[in-house]
């Protein structure tokens, strides 16, 4: 960017010696142009801060103890009474699980993509392909996998454990790409070295590499769980939307989780049900936000310049 | 590769063999291509979930009837099964969201890449990367609870829309997909070189031209693939559409102030019941849900390859 300042500079300055290099007009378009872009910019802040604040005001009054200390309610008239705490253990437990099942499937298989895969063999490159590809298949659709092969054919219903599998499917791709990226950041000479020293490919790999890029895989493995977190879509398919008044007390137990509370608080045409989603929504978002925050702090600060 | 190592000459007096077999090593090769097939499981897992059941529907409806029916309610008292009502709301929707997050998106990823200096850009790209992570729950209440009232009691010419529209849907999804493309699209810009601008700041171009006619059309194939990505996105988005976008199928809705399901809604919708399995109404999820795996794929498919042309040319 400075070189290109510096070169604008040099050529107003040249005009206001008096050359004969002076601009035919002046350059109102320009002036508009980046106006118009700032504002594209701030158009998309502006709003969703509004409707950001917006819903931290409505959910205002019903941010206290009582929602994370109350069950929820199924009449209206209990509606002071009612929190999400079986929503927010439902998270725990789900994300717990989904966090210990997919992020060492995820680590295991960019390392081998990157280590030890071979990328000239068709085998490989179709493994790289599919990863990228689910990427971005829709979630609802992993809930449809969810429905018809883990809960109906495997037989494990609608249960905490289905919700933390496919969840781990789901974000196994965020988990792959970013350790692979943080993997290729390593430079070739350090492996190298612990080659001629006589390491053997996995005492390289699990000793010299993997600790390099321990930031890298972090920042990506609290990304994808903070996208688990916020996922309402497949679990919707995966009989999550039921009355659930109690907390999961195993991985066989129902359950409900926070994004899928909010959902069923907002389909309830009272107006009280619509104040308690904002609250939850605000509990939400912190917990999201928090999330991100580090992940992107922690790539910041500890990603390593070779 | 470890195995290489074993292959020296035996019949040559110096031998360098080693003290031990490596069972460690080969012990975790077998461990990575394990995890590394889980990912191809899964697609397989995705392919015969949707396509086992999905083949029963077709043995029981007519594949014509699909196609060209006007009307898609298989709980009607008469069912009927034309996937085109469905069609028509989810591209419906993605248009309105397209026309708020390609000027937002694209203008912003050129304010990024071209304007904004190294300090505010290295505050700014956090901020988008943050938006990004926003749970489509939020963007579905937004739409329902406060961009609908807002619009239908304040703007004039809005007073017929209904409690769930397209309208507010197709917003909150623009607004959703913006960072995505923003971000994306910032990538592609910032990935051009810088010997292109020079040479034409040397021809005495504006930043606005080097910006709209240099770096724009030298990106352009991350940016096309940023769009399709966005578009892709919101073919596939569930939450948003099924808070606020409505819940009717029985025509075509070419009305945005009015509801209609999409795809997801509906699949959402139905399979939120407590639907037999093996009926045609438990079956008609998974043959919405191949049609939208379809769509998505062959979008995400061409994404892919253009991003990977821009790699290719600049990196």
């Amino acid at each position: 960017m400075t070189a290109q300042d510096v070169r604008l500079d040099t050529g107003t300055r040249v005009s206001d010696h008096g050359l004969a290099l002076t601009r035919r007009k002046v350059r109102v378009g320009d002036a508009v142009f980046k106006l118009a872009l700032q504002t594209c910019f701030l158009i998309g802040f502006a709003v969703l801060a509004a409707l950001l604040t917006w819903v931290i005001y409505k959910g205002w009054n019903r941010l206290d103890p009582r929602l994370w200390t109350n069950m929820p309610v199924r009449r209206i008239s209990q509606i002071d009474r009612a929190g999400v705490q079986s929503a927010i253990m439902g998270t725990v437990w789900v994300i717990s699980l989904t966090a210990v099942i997919c992020l060492p499937i995820g680590v295991l298989s960019a390392i081998y993509l990157e280590e030890y895969a071979d990328r000239n063999r068709w085998y490989n490159r179709i493994l790289e392909l599919n990863i990228q590809n689910l990427a971005g298949v829709p979630s609802i659709v992993f809930g449809i996998l969810g429905l018809g092969i883990v809960a109906r054919r495997f037989g494990l219903g609608f249960t905490v454990i289905t919700a933390a599998i496919i969840l781990s499917l789901l974000v196994l791709p965020v988990v792959i790409i970013a350790t692979r990226e943080a993997i290729r950041a390593v430079p070739q000479s350090i492996r190298q070295a612990s080659y001629a020293l006589g390491a053997t490919k996995w005492q390289t790999v699990s000793r010299q590499v993997l600790p390099s890029a321990v930031p890298g895989i972090a920042t990506g493995s609290i990304l994808a769980l903070s996208r688990a977190i916020g996922e309402a879509a497949p679990l919707v398919v995966l009989g999550a939307v039921t009355y659930i008044t109690f907390n999961p007390d195993g991985i066989k137990s129902s359950y409900t989780v926070l994004p899928i509370q909010i959902y069923q608080f907002i389909s309830l045409p009272q107006e009280g049900y619509k104040d308690l989603a904002a609250a939850a929504i605000v509990l939400l978002l912190g917990i999201v936000i928090l999330m991100n925050s580090v992940a992107i702090f922690l790539r910041n600060k500890f990603q390593k310049r070779w | 590769m470890t195995s290489s190592t074993t292959t020296v000459d035996p019949a040559a007096g110096n031998t360098l063999r080693r003290d031990r077999p490596r069972l460690v090593d080969a012990t975790v090769r077998v461990l990575l291509v394990a995890a590394s097939l889980v990912s191809v499981a899964t697609t397989v897992g995705i392919v015969v979930a949707l396509v086992e059941p999905a083949i029963e529907f077709f043995g029981e409806i007519n594949f014509t009837r699909f196609l060209t029916e006007k009307s898609w309610g298989p709980q009607f008292a008469t069912p009927s099964y034309g996937i085109v009502p469905l069609l028509v709301a989810t591209v419906e929707i993605t248009l309105i969201a397209l026309i708020i997050a390609i000027p937002l998106g694209l203008g912003s990823a050129i304010y990024l890449a071209e304007y904004a200096s190294n300090r505010t850009r290295k505050v700014l790209k956090p901020i988008l990367e943050l938006l990004a992570g926003v749970p489509t729950v939020v963007y579905g209440f937004i739409a329902l609870a406060a961009l609908s009232p807002l619009l239908r009691d304040n703007v004039p010419g809005f007073a017929g829309l209904e409690f769930q529209n397209m309208l507010v849907a197709g917003v909150a999804m623009g607004i959703m997909i913006v960072p995505t493309i923003a971000s994306i699209s910032e990538d592609a810009m910032a990935a051009v070189p810088h010997s292109l601008r020079e040479g034409a700041y040397a021809l005495a171009s504006s930043k606005m031209q080097v910006a709209t006619r240099v770096v724009v059309p030298a990106a352009v194939s991350g940016i096309v693939a940023a769009i399709v990505l966005g578009i892709s996105r919101a073919i596939g988005e569930t939450m948003i559409v099924t808070i606020a976008g409505g819940l009717s199928s029985d025509h075509p809705e070419f009305n945005p102030l009015h509801g209609a399901a999409t795809m997801t809604a509906y699949i959402a919708a139905i399979a939120q019941g407590d639907v037999p399995v093996g009926t045609v109404d438990y079956n008609s999820i998974f043959a919405v849900g191949v049609v939208l795996f379809a769509l998505t794929f062959v979008l995400n498919a061409f994404s892919i390859r253009l991003v990977r042309k821009f790699r290719e040319v600049y990196e």
